[in-house]
């Protein structure tokens, strides 16, 4: 190859990392590979693979008192990083390499302007005077495309939106033009839109600057995106390092197929429309927050505006939206951790939206939920079996019948029945969404709600929790209503898609008419930001050219 | 709202991301933590006192309020093996029984404000429209220094323990409010409660086994802060004659009598100060230890 001749940026070689207080535990080992000028290579991989590991090493940032690189060399320009002092390590992080990170706001000092945070690089680094480190850092801001850069200067971190902030830290980074840029899942917890943005941006400032690009992210169609080379890791190994293309085309080894293959494809599965009884009939719902202060002006926030939505026994309806669209206020509305402002929501032709206290109560487990963040959705004092019983309990099911349909339930999710008795710490983020379906199916609700309930798992894991609730569905005619911010996931699962944008809803149809014909220009904007669009994941193939058009939508 | 970002830490099958320590998690660091020679001193020091307290009876002690005119201000004897005071009655037995005083003082002040705190915090916390006016009633029995409060109280209706305990109980109670508040609002928006709320929890199911075990922490270690405040509290009111009444021992009466007598027999006044500050000074350390173990996060990084 004829990229070899060229002296790559970065050279891992042979790279273990150990914890600190016990040596022959490596969490990274053997790890090597080059990254050369104006190349992008993204290490992906799922949670515990070592990448973020692998990249904080390099950047001389592991946590000294519980990490330590045990073997191996890191040479940045040929100097090895891990033999250098302190003091070295801080002159080359912001002159040869920098970094961003997932969360541009806690990477981001919030009492301090974005200016001087970007000023502060120049002012330690070079000698320039006071107007001229001006000067250079409002060309920075626009270079990343930031409106008003006089502005966005004397702004706070606060009066950003999340996309902003990225932008302000990939300036603080970028501003003394280091060889090397590392980012650290720079998107994930960025909409699709902005994510598409940030992703052009890094693209274009590489072009212009020659910058090696260091990835790290657990994304697929990021990868398919920007990528030039791929490096597969797991458990802290290197499992496979290959250009995109053959990563993506022709991945060598099982793992890689297998994490590919997971990664759901944007094109709706064809499904029947389904004509069974209406379970769930929202109409205008709404819901407002009202901000009242005693000396402030008070604040309306129109989180719902006149949502009308049907559910039928055994359909998936997904709704889907970014961050701020309102999709999570519905969906707490009808599960009534909220309370409506005005609307109504009837469940088997029970209003539910109006009713309170008592009333409430027994028309409560006609509707469940499961929510994101599987660390949090189960109470961490209480035994597994304890919490799938604490519904039946509350309406009156005896111990023993409870317990005996919990053991059924486990079955049904796919988990073993000794499990009961254990902790939720005993449990890895996909267990414990299984037992979180199974707590709520344990009522025998005609609705499930499930808020984001696949957004923090991997995607094998993502794909088996797919599966278990698309299985559920079958066997047991449950209603499921979606919420979702990923599209690719959307298209997995649901037979009819709402799309919503600042708590209205803009689309709603079949999942294939949405997604294939789509009306709204939001909705486009939306699958055009898909990362990844233009591979179809599970056949190792770009995706014909006619299902690019179809899901483009013309 | 926000799209959680898959955060090292928060992610499917991270094995660091164990929420609570288990049980004999927790003895096997308190345990630990014994092996430092301040928190080894410290405990056993406060088992001294604690074991002096009790045993006090038995440890060659005679009666404590039992005058002696014709042996005041004795030094060290084979007989009153601390001296005796310008009644003459023993020092020693004297210093025991007041460690039975301000033990007694400092559990029950902790106890009571734990519980009465407890109990508030969890209705201000839960009740929104009771949190508005509760809070207030705290704020406005916070913004009285709680001494002069006590000094107060114990003018009106003369001293005895029951008021002493009351008069340090109550300036005690805002700050177990404020804790417990601060932790049930927190805890009201985990899944796992919205969970419980959906699945028809109802509301002492929801308190008692979702919500107020997160308090029991926060509370264990604020009530080693109350216990020793209490006891320095007790000893402060005594001495300044508004506490309890002078002829019960206590460190504080004792401290109070000797002082006049310090250029006589000084150790009327040490004897009980030393006593006083060597068992504060090991519950604050104590106090400390647990709260490194039961709150890691806000333990001094090393």
């Amino acid at each position: 190859m004829s990229e070899t001749s060229v002296q790559p940026v970065l050279h891992i070689e042979d790279l273990s990392v150990g914890i600190a207080d016990d040596p022959a535990r490596t969490v990274v080992r053997g790890v090597g590979f080059d990254v050369r000028p104006g190349e992008t290579v993204c290490v992906v991989g799922e949670s515990g693979s070592g990448k973020s590991v692998t990249a904080f090493s390099v950047m001389g940032l592991l946590p000294p008192d519980s990490l330590r690189a045990t073997r191996g060399r890191i040479l940045l320009d040929g100097e090895d990083v891990l033999q250098a002092s302190p003091e070295r390590l801080r002159q080359l992080r912001a002159t040869r390499m920098a970094m961003i990170f997932q969360e541009p706001m806690t990477a981001l000092n919030p009492v301090e302007t974005v200016g001087r945070q970007i000023d502060e690089v120049l002012c330690i680094h070079r000698d320039y005077d006071r107007r001229e480190r001006r000067r250079r850092v409002l060309e920075m801001l626009a270079a990343v495309h930031l409106p008003e850069p006089e502005r966005i200067f004397d702004s706070y971190p606060h009066q950003l939106s999340g996309g902003q902030r990225q932008r302000v830290v990939i300036c603080i980074a970028l501003i003394l033009e280091p060889r090397l840029l590392i980012a650290d899942e720079p998107t994930t917890a960025l909409d699709v839109t902005t994510q598409k943005q940030i992703l052009t941006l890094i693209r274009e400032l590489q072009r212009k600057h020659n910058t090696a690009v260091l990835f790290i992210t657990h994304d697929f169609g990021v990868v398919a995106e920007i990528a030039d080379r791929v490096v597969v890791m797991n458990r802290g190994q290197v499992v496979e390092v290959g250009a995109c293309r053959q990563i993506l085309a022709a991945p060598a080894r099982d793992y890689t197929r297998t994490l590919v293959s997971s990664v759901p494809s944007l094109v709706p599965a064809p499904r029947q429309p389904n004509q069974d009884e209406i379970v769930l009939d929202v109409r205008n719902l709404n819901k407002v927050y009202a901000e009242r202060g005693l000396f402030r002006r008070s604040r309306v926030v129109k989180a719902a505006v006149d949502i009308d939505l049907t559910l039928r026994k055994g359909e998936i309806l997904g709704i889907v939206g970014e961050s701020g669209s309102g999709k999570s206020t519905v969906a707490r509305c009808i599960v009534r951790l909220q309370d409506p402002t005005s609307g109504s929501i009837r469940i088997h032709g029970n209003e539910i939206g109006r009713t309170g206290g008592r009333e409430l109560r027994p028309l409560r487990q006609r509707v469940q939920i499961v929510f994101q963040d599987p660390y949090r959705s189960l109470n961490p004092r209480v035994k597994v079996g304890e919490s799938i019983i604490e519904g039946l309990i509350n309406y009156g099911t005896p111990r023993t019948q409870a317990l005996e349909r919990a053991r059924k339930l486990m079955d049904l999710v796919g988990l073993d029945a000794t499990v009961l008795q254990r902790y939720p710490h005993q449990f890895s983020g996909g267990q414990r969404q299984r037992i979180c379906i199974a707590r709520a199916l344990a009522l025998e609700p005609d609705i499930l709600v499930a808020d984001e309930a696949v957004s923090a798992l991997d995607v094998s894991v993502q794909a088996q929790v797919l599966a278990l609730l698309d299985e559920i569905r079958v066997r047991t005619g449950i209603a499921v209503l979606f919420i979702t911010h990923d599209l690719r996931v959307a298209a997995q699962v649901c037979d009819s898609i709402m799309v919503m944008q600042h708590g209205r809803m803009v689309e709603r149809g079949s999942a294939a008419q949405v997604l294939t014909t789509p009306k709204d220009s939001y909705t486009r904007a939306l699958i055009h930001a898909a990362p990844g669009r233009d591979w179809d994941f599970r056949h190792f193939r770009p995706m014909p050219a006619a299902a690019i058009q179809a899901t483009a939508g013309t | 709202m926000n799209i959680d970002p898959a955060r090292p830490g928060l992610q499917a099958g991270d094995p660091t991301a164990l929420p609570l320590p288990a049980a004999n998690a927790l003895v096997v660091q308190l345990r630990q933590a014994l092996k430092s020679p301040p928190v080894f001193a410290a405990f056993l020091i406060f088992g001294a006192v604690v074991a002096l307290a009790i045993f006090a009876p038995l440890l060659g002690t005679s009666d404590p309020v039992a005058i002696d005119p014709a042996r005041r201000l004795a030094g060290l004897t084979a007989e009153h093996w601390l001296g005796t005071d310008a009644y003459g009655r023993d020092t020693y037995s004297r210093v025991l029984y007041g460690a039975r005083v301000s033990l007694i003082v400092g559990l029950g002040a902790m106890v009571a404000s734990i519980v009465l705190g407890l109990v508030i915090g969890v209705i201000a916390g839960y009740f929104r429209t009771a949190d508005s006016i509760i809070m207030r009633v705290m704020d406005g029995i916070m913004a009285i220094p709680s001494i002069l409060l006590a000094i107060a109280l114990v003018s009106l209706t003369g001293g005895s323990l029951v008021t002493v305990l009351v008069a340090i109980t109550v300036p005690e109670i805002p700050r177990v409010v404020r804790l417990v508040r601060g932790v049930i609002l927190n805890v009201r928006s985990e899944p796992y409660v919205e969970a419980a709320v959906s699945l028809g929890s109802p509301l002492h199911r929801l308190l008692l086994r979702h919500m107020v075990p997160n308090t029991v922490a926060p509370l264990i270690v604020q009530g080693t802060f109350i216990f020793a405040s209490a006891i320095l509290t007790e000893a402060t009111l005594s001495f300044l004659g508004a506490g309890l009444p002078t002829e019960i021992p206590s460190w504080g009466n004792m401290m109070a009598d000797g002082r006049m007598y310090f250029q006589l027999q000084p150790g009327l006044v040490l004897y009980p100060g030393i006593v006083l500050a060597l068992t504060l000074l090991s519950v604050n350390v104590l106090g400390d230890v647990l709260r490194d173990v039961l709150d890691p996060k806000m333990a001094r990084k090393s």
